[in-house]
């Protein structure tokens, strides 16, 4: 038997970061089953219904309002949660009534007093929820600024508005579901400190400029520029709008001298642009494409299988040396992942050393997961499905880490493929957290491997982090690609007998 | 590219959402500021679009802002004067009614506003009691204007007629030269402006009329007038913010005025009246502080493409919004509450909604807006904290496009006041202007009941966009 409990708060509002951590939290108290804060919009309200949270008393909560949801063991301690999450939002407000005289500074409320206060802004960062977001992008395009949309669930249609506005303004829109830019070597949302240098990268996904842009740092070069396009700037629909204009600006950059675009394959007449584009560059183009058909190289264009292979294609630098054979183990292989395109790199690597694999993010030549169905699987929990009301594993790994514990008991699992993401954004200590299950899993459990995209000027330390995840016994590859070839060399198949006995 | 700019060093952001994006951003030593975004409310939606889509004409707007402002911030308002409202204003004639506010008929007007339209027929002679005055009202044997039509303003009810004398400010800023009226300040208590309208009312009136007015306008001819700017940049040091307080203005200008009037008095008894009159009134500056404002704006109006708000006035019934780039046209939405302090014996459910052309006084950038210079104030207009006057300022300052630097706030190093509110701004914002009033008993005749704070609903400024951007050919 369980209750649910909604309560409304009018004009109540906190970022979604905020909100998550305080649902969190009652999530965490004794009798409460499920707890969720969201504003009241139209798609929230159709997620909480669907997770069977929604209750009469919010259904007519509008976008500006904050409902509080709570599914617990009885009325009262339902109840109760409803009054902590009070407490909790109460505490991370301004200061009460009656406290101490401290100067009650109203924020900002607007893009005319911000830009008061930033008379040479030239870029605004935008993490608004998905369906105000492409108005908010509007209006500081207007004002003559560059933007970066983090928010995600932006209408494909506004996408492309805002991006033909941008070019009429002759100004960048980087995104939707833009999660990382490296501009003028600053980080930017979900980044890495990485030094300066020659290197320009456009990228459609985030954990991609992550990835090469740390094992350019780690290779001695150095980024130029990390633009940001959004995971559907090559689709036909946008048609490479913005790819083909950071193309433009980083062919002028004078900073830059190799470039480096990384995105899912795209559609085929967006290809052939963005072919053409790269073969009139002045500067040579490297072009990672995850999951294509492998090309030939033309002529000041170089085609990269994996991440790894375009950032050693960028630095000059020749791959890593193949790591030593290990032990062969017999059994499946599970990848968790919190990067998206570290997943489908790894799949990438997979499928090129022989290996078949599931993944709930197929590249081409995958499989989609089926339930029930063996086989090696590698799960994106960045994904929609897994971080639809809940924060991105990234930033809490709480999700990671149960489905970590779980894989780690599964009978016929021979080794688990992880990513670690750190720097901006991210989680203080992800590998700490992942110490913690192996710490708990016992010595027979399958073997571990795990790559850190990262550096050491992150705020986490990239050698802190490997020595955390080793001294657990897990091995640590110098990338992701690496992680997912030791993998493959390592697994065989398990024997039928194996299988059956699950 | 201008996006290359982009690319030339850090970037300058401005973070909407997310603070720690902000916070990282800054640790890493770029400029960036955090807009403490909050949803929209749904039906607001398309007039925010509508925002984003003049943005396509922000170069005009800035231009026409420009412009305005100049002849705000150059204007020269100086008291010279005082004569019967009837020999100044032209138009105002037999039978003819100003009111503060929106227009407005008999029919919607509150009581107390209908309290001093009989008072004002009575005074004038138009009918012989109130009940007499009352049915010619609703008969329509009268007509009802708003006093911004005839480059007038009255504080509450705001109700000016013929023979009542008004105080003339001239603009003397080159190129300006136009003139404003508001009538004299009755006092505190039973007063026409808060719908009294007995025997004792009426008879001070008359006083106003007979006496007090014409020695003032001598005085004031006699004098040369009284320069206003340099007077409230002093009242603001003195903690006056010019709405709610006028303690010191008031005895600037009796400092200022009283020799003069010496000079012009007839006898030592109409003397000492008249400088009682003024001495007893905290308030009288008030009016004068109004007719002002009106002779700064009134040339920011029917610019094109200008946003910035010409007016705000209440009725009692509708808030109304004027902007410099619609021309003559209102803006209302219902007027709201104020919210404030009571005197003893009064609650609020004893208290009329927000009513007078004195938000004018906001419009220039004074009153709620100067707070920040009254902190006497806060206590009365609801906030609690000094403090707190400062957040009230401060809010403004987002609203609005200058600061004025003839009008400086010394808590706050001297910065000058806000002045100029854009439209766009308290569009985009949701940031309603704050305005400080008196607030009046619900009856016909009670008075001031209490103080407070009021805010103009966001209702007259999306529908002033909308127009706003008609105006420049972007239709919704």
């Amino acid at each position: 038997m369980s209750v649910v409990v909604n309560r409304v708060r009018r004009g109540f509002y906190a970022d979604s970061v905020a909100l998550m951590r305080i649902a969190r939290a009652l999530s965490s108290e004794t009798g409460v089953l499920e707890a969720s804060l969201m504003i009241g919009s139209p798609s929230n309200k159709a997620l909480l219904a669907e997770s069977g949270l929604l209750a009469e008393a919010a259904r007519d909560a509008q976008a500006d309002d904050l409902v509080i949801a709570v599914r617990a063991r009885d009325a009262a301690r339902a109840e109760a949660a409803l009054e902590a999450a009070e407490r909790l939002l109460a505490g991370g407000g301004a200061p009460a009534q009656g406290q101490a005289a401290t100067e009650s500074a109203p924020g900002i409320a607007g893009f005319g007093a911000a830009l008061d206060a930033l008379p040479a802004a030239n870029l605004a960062l935008i993490s608004v929820p998905g369906e105000f977001a492409a108005l908010e992008a509007r209006r500081a395009l207007e004002r003559g600024l560059n933007v970066m949309i983090f928010s995600d669930n932006v209408p494909l249609a506004e996408e492309v508005a805002l991006k033909r506005r941008a070019l009429e303004r002759g100004l960048l829109v980087m995104g939707p579901d833009c999660g990382t830019a490296l501009i003028g070597g600053v980080p930017l949302a979900f980044a890495n400190a990485v030094p300066r240098g020659e290197v320009g990268i456009v990228s459609a996904s985030g954990t991609g400029l992550q990835e090469v842009s740390c094992l350019l740092a780690r290779a001695g070069c150095g980024v130029s520029q990390g633009i940001g396009v959004g995971g559907r700037d090559l689709s036909e629909a946008v048609g490479g709008l913005m790819t083909l204009a950071a193309l433009d600006l980083l062919e002028s950059d004078r900073r830059t001298k190799r470039i480096v675009v990384i995105s899912k394959p795209p559609s085929p007449a967006v290809m052939e642009k963005v072919l053409a584009r790269a073969a009139r560059c002045r500067k040579p183009v490297v072009l990672c494409l995850l999951g294509a058909e492998a090309r030939a190289g033309r002529k000041g264009i170089a085609f990269a299988r994996t991440l790894e292979a375009a950032a050693c294609a960028a630095s000059g630098k020749r791959p890593a040396r193949a790591p030593a054979a290990r032990t062969a183990r017999r059994g499946w292989i599970r990848g968790l992942y919190s990067g998206g395109t570290l997943c489908a790199e790894a799949q990438v690597v997979l499928m090129d050393e022989g290996h078949a694999v599931q993944s709930n993010a197929p590249v081409p030549g995958a499989q989609r997961v089926r339930r029930g169905a063996a086989g090696h699987r590698l799960i994106d929990l960045g994904a929609d499905e897994y971080t639809r009301g809940r924060p991105h594993p990234m930033i809490d790994p709480t999700l990671r880490n149960e489905q970590l514990a779980r894989v780690l008991r599964e009978r016929g699992v021979a080794a688990v493929l992880l990513d670690v993401v750190i720097g901006t954004g991210a989680h203080p200590d992800p590998a700490g957290m992942i110490a913690q299950v192996l710490r708990g899993a016992g010595p027979r459990r399958p073997a571990v491997i795990a790559s850190v995209t990262g550096t050491d000027a992150d705020a986490q330390g990239y050698a802190r982090q490997v020595a955390t995840l080793r001294a657990e016994g897990a091995i640590v590859a110098r990338s992701n690609a690496e992680a997912a070839r030791i993998v493959a060399r390592m697994v065989r198949k398990p024997s039928r007998s194996a299988t059956r006995r699950r | 590219m201008s996006s290359n700019s982009l690319l030339g060093g850090a970037p300058r952001v401005v973070n909407i959402g997310l603070r720690g994006f902000a916070d990282e951003i800054a640790s890493q030593g770029a400029d960036v500021v955090q807009v403490d975004w909050r949803p929209p409310a749904p039906a607001r939606r398309a007039v925010l679009e509508l925002l984003a889509r003049l943005g396509a004409r922000e170069a005009a707007i800035a231009r026409a802002n420009d412009e305005g402002l100049r002849r705000m911030q150059s204007a020269n308002p100086v008291l010279v004067d005082v004569q019967p409202a009837g020999k100044v204003i032209a138009g105002l004639g037999e039978r003819v009614l100003l009111h503060a506010g929106p227009p407005i008929g008999w029919e919607r007007m509150c009581g107390p506003m209908r309290g001093a339209v009989a008072g004002a027929i009575v005074f004038e002679g138009w009918a012989s009691d109130l009940a007499a005055a009352e049915r010619l009202a609703a008969s329509g044997g009268v007509t009802f204007h708003p006093n911004h039509y005839f480059d007038a303003v009255g504080p509450m009810t705001g109700i000016t007629t013929r023979s009542m004398p008004v105080l003339v400010v001239e603009n003397r800023a080159p190129g300006a030269g136009n003139r404003a009226y508001c009538m004299i300040n009755e006092g505190l208590g039973k007063v026409m402006r808060f719908g009294a309208n007995d025997e004792e009312v009426l008879a001070r009136l008359a006083w106003l009329r007979d006496v007090f007015g014409p020695l003032l306008g001598a005085a004031l001819r006699a004098a040369g007038g009284l320069e206003l700017v340099p007077l409230v940049a002093r009242g603001l040091a003195m903690g006056d913010e010019m709405h709610q307080r006028n303690v010191a203005c008031s005895a600037l200008t009796l400092r200022a005025m009283a020799p003069h009037l010496a000079q012009a008095a007839g006898d030592t008894e109409t003397l000492s009246k008249c400088l009682a009159f003024i001495a007893g009134n905290e308030q009288f500056f008030l009016n004068i502080g109004m007719v002002m404002g009106k002779s700064i704006m009134d040339p920011v109006r029917g610019l094109e493409a200008c946003s910035l708000v010409a007016a705000m006035c209440r009725n009692g019934t509708d808030f109304g919004v004027r902007v410099s780039g619609t021309g003559d046209a209102w803006f209302t939405a219902p007027v709201e509450m104020p919210q404030g302090l009571y005197f003893p014996g009064y609650s609020e459910a004893d208290a009329n909604p927000d009513m007078g052309d004195s938000a004018i006084m906001e419009t220039i950038g004074l009153g709620a807006f100067a707070m920040a210079s009254a902190p006497a104030v806060v206590g009365f207009v609801g906030a609690g904290r000094a403090s707190d006057a400062v957040a009230f300022t401060r809010a403004m300052g987002q609203i609005t496009l200058a600061r004025n630097p003839r009008w400086t706030m010394p808590a706050l190093d001297f910065q000058g006041v806000p002045a100029g509110i854009d439209l766009r701004r308290v569009v985009e914002s949701g940031i309603q202007p704050a305005i400080n009033t008196g607030i009046a008993h619900r009856r016909a005749g009670v008075g001031q009941v209490g103080a407070g704070v009021a805010r103009a609903p966001l209702g007259c400024f999306d529908a002033a966009l909308v127009a706003f951007a008609r105006s420049l050919g972007i239709e919704t």
